[in-house]
């Protein structure tokens, strides 16, 4: 088996090893991280021939440069529309290349997104825990953010010729400005007029936005006066109201309890593009009810497993067997 | 041991398209608690199609479940039905041994809470030596258990401004909860000692982590070279 070894010319804030996550562990304080675009991170995998939850590079607005010091490994980005400059080319996320020894590889935000995830044809070493490379940013814990003259090695590094080209990005993948709810579990803190106010919006998206969480500006939700709710679990897309009425949505690397309440949480359905939204972006929230919900996990379980299918395909046909 | 339910409880409510918190009350009580520590072991030990986690807090257990095996309403008759089966009731937690070394550079704010207590700084220790805890939660960052059982007499509210960069194994109190830090982190409670203890255990596959919510935990003073020997990285 053969490896290639990669060196960090330049990694921006929150780059990061992520894989599919590590859940169950929540009663432990412990979030199951993994990437916030969980959809274009399958995608990335996929394309390469991958299994869907390989070990990823998470790539943020910050940007990542990579050297190949020595091997050869094909790669594949999706996820938000990024630029890949390669090999003197300039390309967009949703593509599969091979980078060879002694290419650069530079990938920095273009037109639209937040996060891209780099795949390899191969097993991106770096440290578990908990059985899952995917890195926890404020512990440390996982594999680890990407710091400037770090060397990366991908072990079992294969060309895959046949995985070159382009990958459809799917409309689902594009960033949501109607982000759908369900009420709660704690909108009975909030008077009726604050919840309707919450439902009219529109939220601006700020700066204050990690892997954590992201913070969220305009109508204010000042909770109720007797506020003194014991602290009750928080997942991942729950919309918390600090005591300022300030509203922050809870993402990949949320705590896992909380004594602010919540007064609705954002479908898993629609947690990936509502990522892919960036800081100053305008969004609305649109209430649904809880069966509605479900059934709308069900549809796009259904839909991305048939993605996923055709992304599978080797591009070149003609490289079938 | 049978906690008498309180009236109205349990409620249900759905959390977007995954889960169902079930409450057993509104504020922190023991009622509450056992309950929601019954209802966590009875479905480890009896889990439905679709069941993904549990996560217990001081007054309600999150439910998750895979919405594409099961929904809201599954899982409700499925709840409430090891409910009426008596399953909302707690068992006797292990007990878990926490050693602390009490010394003043590794307890910078001992003699501000004796001094707000009203008591010498033994006196401190001593109390919080004495106090007989019970792992309410975990929260704030991998491993931070929320430990309820400060005796009344060193109970303080948390200070006005957060400390930042306090270390791991800080053993810190607010009123009637400790914690033993896990990772380096601002805190506004009060650190009274530091522990070598390891809550963090990724080298054991069946207990990765010290305590399972509802253990007891005693604290149990190690002296300075008990403390350095054992906090060697």
């Amino acid at each position: 088996m053969s490896e290639a070894v990669l060196s960090v010319g330049f990694a921006g804030p929150h780059v990061s090893i992520q894989d599919a996550g590590r859940p169950g562990f929540m009663r432990f304080g412990v979030p199951a991280s993994g990437p916030m675009d969980r959809a274009s991170f399958a995608a990335a995998n996929v394309a390469l021939g991958n299994p869907p939850g390989q070990p990823v590079i998470e790539i943020s607005m910050g940007g990542l440069v990579l050297e190949c010091l020595s091997g050869t490994v094909t790669f594949a980005v999706a996820g938000g529309g990024f630029v890949v400059e390669h090999g003197g080319r300039r390309a967009g996320s949703w593509s599969v290349a091979t980078l060879r020894a002694g290419e650069r590889l530079a990938i920095r935000p273009g037109h639209w997104g937040n996060w891209t995830y780099l795949a390899f044809a191969g097993r991106l070493d770096a440290r578990g825990w908990l059985g899952s490379l995917s890195t926890h940013v404020i512990s440390g814990l996982g594999g680890g953010r990407l710091v400037a003259g770090q060397t990366l090695t991908v072990a079992g590094a294969e060309l895959r010729a046949e995985r070159e080209g382009a990958i459809v990005c799917p409309v689902t993948a594009r960033p949501r400005q109607e982000v759908r709810v369900v009420l709660g579990p704690q909108d009975r803190f909030f008077a009726r007029e604050t919840v309707a106010a919450f439902l009219a919006g529109p939220y601006r998206l700020t700066d204050a936005y990690d892997r954590m969480g992201v913070r969220l500006q305009g109508p204010a939700l000042p909770p109720g006066a007797s506020l003194d709710m014991p602290s009750e679990p928080i997942v991942r897309g729950s919309v918390q109201v600090a005591g300022d009425g300030v509203a922050t949505v809870l993402l990949a690397d949320h705590q896992t309890t909380g004594g602010y309440p919540k007064i609705a949480t954002v479908i898993d359905t629609d947690l990936d593009a509502f990522v892919q939204l960036r800081p100053r972006d305008m969004m609305v929230f649109r209430a649904i009810a809880p069966e509605e919900a479900v059934e709308q996990a069900r549809l796009r379980a259904a839909s991305a497993a048939r993605y996923l299918a055709a992304v599978a395909a080797p591009r070149d046909a003609s490289a079938r067997p | 041991m049978t906690a008498a339910p309180a009236a109205g409880f349990p409620r249900f409510r759905p959390v977007a398209d995954r889960a169902l918190l079930v409450e057993f009350g509104e504020t922190v009580a023991k009622e509450s608690h056992d309950r929601v520590i019954g209802l966590d072991a009875a479905l480890a030990a009896d889990p439905f199609d679709g069941f993904t986690e549990a996560v217990p807090a001081y007054a309600s257990l999150l439910v998750c479940f895979d919405p594409v095996v099961t929904d809201h309403r599954g899982v409700e008759d499925r709840v409430s039905a090891l409910i009426a089966r008596g399953a909302a009731v707690a068992a006797q937690g292990a007990l878990r041994e926490v050693e602390v070394c009490y010394d003043a550079d590794l307890a910078p704010d001992l003699a501000a809470v004796a001094e707000a207590s009203g008591l010498t700084p033994e006196e401190v220790v001593a109390a919080h030596l004495r106090g007989d805890y019970g792992v309410s939660m975990y929260g704030f960052a991998p491993g931070c258990a929320y430990l309820a059982g400060v005796p009344e007499e060193i109970r303080l509210p948390r200070k006005q401004a957060a400390i930042r960069g306090v270390p791991a194994g800080s053993v810190i109190i607010a009123g009637p909860q400790c914690l033993v830090t896990t990772l380096t982190m601002p805190t506004g409670w009060w650190i009274v000692g530091r522990s070598p203890t390891r809550i963090l255990r990724e080298e054991d596959a069946d207990r990765p982590f010290l305590f399972d919510v509802g253990d007891r935990v005693r604290f149990r003073r190690i002296a300075r070279e008990a403390f350095d020997a054992r906090a060697k990285p």
